[in-house]
């Protein structure tokens, strides 16, 4: 073990990726020798060389058409897209290509050893394009998984499961956490499944579920709650695509409410997903209807971040709402 | 003046009268051997092919043109959704891939079936996919003409234009990373050309130097969009100069200049890791697809005077001057694919759809369990209204 940031912790799984599998490479805008602009990949070009951890010329649709095509041809792919703001030049390459490579050849061909990283999300003074929370216009699209970690140890246990998973995964990792979170972390090998939520902390009133940074968030607002005597079931679901179902409406079964707490903005983020099967799965032993606490449905501002920021104090006040329906 | 200059601003020379370089200042000639009646060029120096190889390209160009004949008949007569013939095109996809080693990875746009009759797919191959039937490698999920077969090293069609060329960049890539001197060939017309995906995939080829063949079907027509209204410079060659990429011009409807430009292509790409841009000038002769009528945006005469370009022609004329055929022989192999394509439609046309259970493979490696319960939802629904499903219903059960 060791005390690892987010960052870190990110650049210790593509470490353990690339000295287990000569195949696995590292690419995109500035990772090269400058070891990107948040530096996750420090040192890789170093220690396994241009040919596996490179600079590309600055063209995001380029950098997944030219992954996919690595991808279909046997090796595995760790892609990086600067900002996850900037992923919308390889929307066609990622929802066209990637999401469809195995099913439309007939399993023919396939990509599954695609990665692709990308820091999202606000809280670092990043104004509209360097804050934005993009993961639900590509859960829209199956083919895809979509894994969004919430600290460092999490972090590096999901992204080298992203990695060698046979099928193309988007990794988004919260940067607001990069440096923030701070966590034991195995210096080894070690995996964490896809596809599975976890229950971060167990409580008996209300299910509050959320994803990356956001899990932190709900945190805090679940210790606000506690004064009031509320015992706040956390659920961090991990992946959003594909989605773990079960363990959300086992916990909503159970404490009869259940709150959503998301960064991205308000309509269609994936929040009303989770909600609507909620709906359907849980309806008669629901006490009040799903309570989303969302970002408001602006483009993200800047000098208003805070006011914005679907916070600690909105998702509280989520919590207070399912209570008190 | 030091070679890429601009890569050192220090380092660029310096002028003090004002020079504007003329968009056409580079103006590419086209390489050809084989004059249109079939003749050879005085001087020119044509590729080393035994009679085998030119009789098998030749036997694949009249297969190709019997079955996109048959096949647009079959499409009239709505027995398939949809085609797109390559006729006039032939030489440009068989030429080339007949100077590839089989071991490299052919990626296509939708209109080089001659590449992957080349290579060996079969009548029935062919067929099972435009029927999307059981049998079709596909599975039956893409329109006509999405062909693909990894035992071919030819990649799956995907409908989306240009999105082959940066994955041919990255494709090429771990050919070269695994030492194993093959190349990926990627096709795609001019109007393809003008889509992000080619500059963003030639500039990544020429930076990454990558044994890739970028090979541009320049056949004047996108749908209906003459060249003329696609790009305002010479062509599509001369933008690889831009990208630092060599680049050969190549009359498309000649084959023999095909297959030798595609030979030096090749040789650059693996032996230098120097890729290479190659536009083949030609002459979509069809429509675009079953989709469109050509008369609705070009002429009759325009189709008629460029109809003394064709391609096949010019090679029969050459093989008949050689003696490696007697224009009984052509004819009578024309006849027989004929039939061999009559029988094989006849054949594909009574195989069942896939299984309803196909539905949901392929989506990932395994099913997710929400796309299983779905699949047992929609088999329930079937059950329920089987009438409305007759393709499925017997498989619902």
């Amino acid at each position: 073990m060791a005390k690892m940031n987010l960052l870190q912790a990110i650049n210790s799984a593509l470490d353990v990726a690339m000295a287990k599998n000569d195949k696995v490479s590292v690419f995109g805008e500035d990772v090269g020798h400058f070891g990107g602009v948040f530096r996750a990949t420090s040192g890789l070009q170093e220690k396994y060389g241009r040919a596996r951890c490179f600079n590309t010329p600055l063209v995001e649709q380029g950098i997944i058409g030219f992954a996919n095509g690595l991808a279909a041809q046997g090796s595995f792919p760790v892609a990086e897209i600067q900002f996850g703001d900037y992923i919308f030049p390889a929307f066609d390459q990622i929802v066209n290509e990637t999401a469809k490579f195995r099913y439309r050849s007939g399993n023919e061909f396939n990509v599954g050893g695609l990665t692709i990283r990308t820091p999202y999300g606000g809280g670092i003074h990043g104004g509209h394009y360097h804050s934005q929370s993009p993961e639900a216009y590509f859960a829209h699209t199956p083919g895809l998984k979509i894994v969004m970690p919430r600290n460092p140890y999490q972090a590096k246990g999901l992204l080298l499961s992203a990695i060698f998973d046979p099928n193309p995964v988007l990794f988004m990792e919260p940067k607001r956490l990069y440096r923030a979170a701070v966590g034991e972390v195995p210096e080894e090998e070690y995996t964490l499944p896809l596809g599975k939520a976890e229950v971060v902390q167990e409580g008996t009133d209300v299910t509050v579920i959320g994803w990356g940074a956001q899990v932190e968030v709900i945190e805090r607002a679940a210790e606000l709650a506690k004064k009031d005597g509320v015992s706040v079931e956390i659920i961090d679901l991990r992946s959003i695509l594909p989605w773990d179902v079960d363990t959300v409406a086992k916990s909503v079964m159970k404490t009869g409410r259940a709150v959503v707490s998301q960064e991205a903005p308000h309509t269609m983020a994936f929040g009303s997903e989770v909600a609507a099967t909620i709906q359907e799965r849980c309806f008669l032993y629901l006490e009040s209807p799903v309570m989303r606490a969302s970002g408001i449905d602006t483009p993200y501002p800047l000098a208003h971040e805070k006011e914005y920021f679907s916070d600690h104090l909105k998702t509280y006040e989520a919590i207070k709402r399912s209570l008190n329906y | 003046m030091a070679k890429q200059m601009a890569k050192d601003p220090q380092k660029t020379a310096v002028v003090t009268e004002l020079q504007v370089i003329e968009g056409n200042a580079l103006n590419i000639p086209m390489y050809q051997l084989l004059k249109e009646d079939g003749s050879v060029h005085k001087g020119a120096e044509l590729p080393e092919i035994d009679k085998e190889l030119a009789l098998k390209m030749f036997d694949t160009m009249q297969f190709i043109r019997v079955l996109d004949e048959r096949m647009i008949a079959a499409q009239r007569q709505g027995r398939i959704s949809f085609y797109l013939s390559s006729l006039g095109e032939e030489a440009a996809a068989i030429g080339s891939a007949a100077a590839l080693k089989f071991e490299d990875m052919i990626m296509g746009q939708y209109r080089e079936q001659g590449a992957l009759a080349f290579r060996g797919f079969t009548i029935e191959q062919f067929m099972n996919q435009l029927f999307s039937n059981a049998k079709d490698l596909g599975k039956g999920r893409q329109m006509p003409v999405h062909y693909g077969s990894a035992a071919l090293n030819f990649m799956t069609i995907s409908s989306p234009l240009g999105t082959q060329i940066p994955q041919a960049s990255g494709y090429a890539f771990g050919q070269k990373q695994s030492g194993d001197k093959t190349c990926t060939l990627c096709y795609f017309g001019e109007g393809a050309a003008s889509e992000g995906d080619f500059h963003a995939g030639m500039n990544m080829a020429a930076v990454l130097k990558v044994p890739a063949i970028f090979f541009c079907r320049n056949n004047g027509y996108a749908i209906s969009t003459p060249a003329a209204e696609q790009f305002a410079g010479d062509g599509i060659a001369p933008r690889a100069v831009g990208y630092g990429m060599k680049a050969i011009r190549v009359d498309g409807n000649d084959i023999f200049a095909v297959y030798k430009a595609t030979q030096e292509a090749r040789r650059l790409a693996v032996e230098e890791n120097e890729p290479v841009l190659i536009e083949a000038m030609s002459y979509r002769m069809a429509g675009h697809s079953t989709s469109d009528d050509p008369t609705g945006y070009r002429s009759r005469e325009e189709e008629e005077a460029r109809r003394v370009r064709e391609p096949m022609i010019r090679f029969r004329n050459w093989l008949v001057k050689q003696g490696w055929i007697t224009e009984e022989e052509a004819d009578a192999q024309q006849k027989a694919h004929k039939d061999t394509v009559l029988t094989a439609l006849k054949e594909a046309e009574k195989i069942e759809v896939p299984r309803i259970d196909e539905i949901i493979t392929d989506v990932y490696a395994e099913p997710t369990e929400a796309l299983k319960v779905q699949l047992e939802e929609l088999k329930a629904h079937i059950r329920k209204y089987p009438d409305a499903y007759p393709n499925t219903a017997g498989g619902a059960k």
